[in-house]
């Protein structure tokens, strides 16, 4: 009943996948290639936005619940946070790059290579920032489009 | 024309001033002011933050304050929208 037509829903559940790897691929090349944690998370908010948009706000809601991505939220949020603290215990300042130097995790120095093993603790907070972004975002579009359903049916 | 019109009329041609001596004072394209602060980033981004991507590394290493604004700009938005709404629901 909720949702629109079949075509639409076959279409969105191909493309869905695509729009989440290439989102998923923008927030771990953050370091790397142009994009990171904001725009990538943007993207993969809007692909749940197109699911939502295909299979209707009723069937999402049953799908996942907006408490689960607050907690996804929160954990981003805390995540960032945490790497920020990890700084200022490990290195001097807060928000100091204290993976800078070692050679096993993100340790090294990117020479335009485009060697992902790079930049210290930059991946890390892209993808913090990712799942906060992406998560919040459909959070505010799903509870938003959950809440205009009752005018739909009364 | 009422007075309304004559008001209306009245800021729209100073705004419409102000636009035009902020175009015509502009710097030129690719000549900023001061471009120290461009070239340190650009020249000493590898060396000191290991990352390729220059923009990402001044967002979340030189300027790391500013995100962390925004993500708590954005964590109250998803905060208040989640508290409006919940009475909508049931």
């Amino acid at each position: 009943m909720s949702g629109m037509s079949k075509i639409v829903k076959t279409i969105s559940s191909i493309a869905f996948p695509l729009v989440t790897i290439y989102g998923l691929y923008i927030i771990a090349h953050g370091h790397l290639t142009p994009g990171g944690g904001f725009q990538g998370g943007a993207i993969v908010a809007s692909g749940c936005a197109m699911i939502l948009v295909a299979y209707g706000s009723v069937w999402t809601m049953g799908k996942i619940k907006e408490k689960h991505l607050s907690v996804l939220e929160s954990l981003g949020a805390i995540g960032f946070i945490s790497l920020a603290l990890l700084g200022l215990v490990f290195g001097v300042v807060f928000f100091k790059n204290f993976l800078m130097g070692n050679e096993y995790f993100f340790g090294e120095i990117g020479e335009g290579l485009a060697n992902i093993n790079t930049a210290g603790v930059l991946p890390l907070m892209n993808f913090a920032v990712g799942l906060k972004v992406s998560v919040g975002l459909f959070a505010i579009v799903l509870v938003m489009a959950y809440a205009t359903r009752l005018k739909e049916e009364k | 024309m009422s007075t309304r019109d004559v008001v209306a009329v009245i800021f729209l041609s100073i705004v419409a001033v102000f636009l035009v001596f902020g175009a015509l004072m502009m710097h030129p394209f690719g000549e900023p002011e001061n471009p120290e602060m461009d070239q340190y980033i650009i020249d000493n981004t590898q060396g000191e933050t290991g990352a390729d991507n220059s923009v990402t590394s001044v967002v979340f290493d030189y300027r790391g304050f500013d995100t962390l604004g925004e993500a708590t700009v954005l964590f109250t938005a998803v905060a208040g929208v989640i508290l409006i709404f919940r009475r909508l629901k049931k």
